[in-house]
């Protein structure tokens, strides 16, 4: 911090930084955390297509709590994001162990594992609706390939569908946690594990013993984000199964968007959303709070 | 890190080396597929084979998705959308960097009581859920007279990305040594000066990250387009949705693929030729350093 000095100038010095900033942190407050009290404000009415506000409680939540479609929306979630989660890290930590073993062609490999990273949802949903299209796409092929009773028709299944939206979005985001555990491979001291070596250790022992006890912060780092994304998807819902067959594949995003923009339910949607947000806060603040604190020098 | 001493057998390696490849085929399989396909007749989709190669290749397809696919009523394909999509990002990226090239400036080198709170408010705006906003938002852009408008997405996508684009900043500046800022101010350098001479010149790699990460967001955003635009003035992700998803007429798979293509290739280029920045984007945005 410069020293104050009595000149005009050196005082406009002084409140420069905070000018230039104040601008953007205004922006934020108003457009995050104003936005987020007004939606709060709007659940705890009655509005319908537009906002109105006659103050009516909790009724909104009550009238949430009571929709069998958002129960679905919460069961599909659960089912959606646990194996989104768990399989991207299981099949990104897979490769990541596999890709470090001095591969020569990593450099080749490594982008082909993650240019789906690259792709919006939109055109990973259009894919991937294409190719599990039971009429003409992949199951098409097997039988064309002599295999007459291969099946794979989950797209159309209202009880199966929700598992290739998990698919889709595995396929998108693997690779992206395949580079998180790289990152943190690479990050390992090489003496202590010569040294778990020269000590007998066979491989897989150094691995489930050292290597992955110290991937922790890529562990957490990973589930952070994947669950951040998994709460948030949206687009690939809406491109792959537009929600359906029926409400088979309705997520919270999905939930919130048509009963507040097509079925006039604005305080119902706006009481999803604030359920949403609570899910995004109770992962992101704990774990931003102590990043930050970590980071206190 | 690798287990060098542990000298693998020649079995394991051809092991690793097959699974490596076939993942690598099954990562590609759906790009193949859309590319495929979007050279393909329809005549020989109906027929044939998702995971054969084009027996007669032709561009006709990415010809009617550019310029004559009908989405909504009108019939004049997704070129006026994927500029829609250009004027959307160029000015949304430039003004979400530049600003949140002086914040992070702001916050680390100009720190000031409070300065910790700010960061972290700034911070979890980063990862909100959008639907929270959204109906706020579609009344203030109807108030402000943009609604429906390549302006008002500007306008979101640049609040919507600040954090983030401080954050990316904020993190660099960080470990710029403060010695070269006091030796400035000792020279007599003001608040704005510094910057522009000590620190922008330097800030070339974390600009490059910024700007792909807010490129790659912002192209690919489908939330903020469907809900602030229709018709016309709606960008390439809503505007590729609406032609695969409608029902009416024939359905051009062709050309479905072919627009697909088409709305990942800005993103897909950009993460080829710069694939370095594109990852350490990703994993600033992840990983708060």
């Amino acid at each position: 911090m410069p020293s104050p000095s009595p000149s005009a100038r050196s005082r406009l010095q002084d409140w420069l930084p905070r000018l230039v900033l104040a601008p953007s942190f205004a922006l934020v407050l108003v457009f995050v955390y104003g936005f987020i009290v007004w939606t709060g404000v709007i659940s705890m009415t009655n509005s319908r297509i537009l906002p109105v506000y006659n103050w009516v409680g909790l009724d909104a939540y009550a009238r949430l709590f009571a929709q069998p479609n958002w129960w679905m929306a919460l069961k599909n979630l659960a089912i959606f994001g646990s194996l989104y989660i768990t399989i991207c890290i299981a099949l990104g930590l897979f490769l990541a162990i596999l890709l470090d073993q001095k591969i020569r062609i990593e450099g080749f490999l490594r982008p082909i594992y993650l240019y789906p990273m690259a792709l919006s949802f939109v055109v990973t949903g259009t894919a991937w609706k294409w190719f599990l299209n039971p009429g003409m796409g992949f199951q098409n092929t097997m039988r064309q390939w002599g295999w007459e009773g291969f099946t794979f028709d989950w797209l159309v299944r209202p009880d199966m569908a929700i598992y290739t939206v998990a698919i889709a979005g595995i396929w998108q985001a693997s690779g992206f946690v395949m580079a998180m555990f790289l990152a943190g491979l690479r990050g390992i001291d090489s003496e202590m594990l010569n040294a778990a070596t020269v000590d007998g250790a066979s491989s897989w022992t150094i691995y489930r013993r050292i290597v992955i006890p110290l991937l922790r912060p890529a562990f957490l780092s990973a589930v952070i984000v994947l669950a951040h994304m998994a709460i948030k998807s949206y687009d690939l819902v809406i491109a792959l199964t537009g929600g359906g067959p029926g409400n088979a594949t309705e997520l919270p995003s999905t939930f919130m968007y048509s009963y507040t923009f097509t079925r006039s339910q604005m305080a119902v949607g706006s009481a999803s959303a604030m359920i949403m947000l609570m899910g995004i806060a109770a992962i992101m603040v704990p774990y931003l709070y102590s990043e930050l604190r970590e980071g206190r020098k | 890190m690798s287990l060098s001493a542990t000298a693998p057998t020649r079995m394991n390696r051809i092991v690793i080396y097959g699974l490596l490849l076939i993942f690598a085929a099954v990562y590609l399989v759906p790009l193949f597929v859309m590319l495929a396909t979007s050279f393909k007749t329809l005549d020989e989709i109906r027929g044939g084979n998702i995971l054969a190669l084009p027996a007669q290749p032709t561009i006709e397809p990415w010809a009617r998705a550019w310029g004559s696919a009908c989405i909504g009523v009108t019939c004049e394909g997704i070129k006026g959308y994927f500029w829609n999509s250009i004027k959307m990002v160029v000015p949304a990226v430039l003004i979400s960097t530049a600003l949140g090239a002086l914040n992070g400036y702001v916050l680390t080198k100009w720190r000031f009581p409070g300065h910790r709170i700010v960061f972290g408010l700034m911070l979890f705006a980063c990862f909100i859920p959008f639907q929270s906003v959204l109906i706020p938002m579609a009344r203030v852009l109807g108030q402000l007279g943009i609604s429906n408008s390549t302006a008002g997405l500007v306008m979101v996508h640049v609040i919507y990305g600040l954090g983030f684009t401080t954050l990316f900043f904020r993190n660099y500046y960080d470990a710029f040594p403060d010695e070269l800022i006091h030796s400035a101010q000792m020279d007599g350098a003001g608040f704005l000066t510094i910057f522009w001479r000590i620190l922008l010149p330097s800030s070339a790699p974390i600009i490059v990250v910024t700007v792909i990460y807010q490129f790659t967001n912002i192209w690919n955003d489908f939330l903020f387009g469907v809900s602030f635009s229709s018709g016309a003035n709606a960008p390439m992700t809503v505007a590729l949705n609406n032609l695969v998803a409608s029902s009416t007429g024939v359905k051009e798979y062709n050309v479905d693929m072919a627009a697909a293509v088409i709305a990942a290739l800005p993103t897909l280029i950009v993460y080829v030729v710069a694939g370095r920045y594109f990852m350490r984007g990703l994993m600033a945005g992840a990983v708060k350093g």
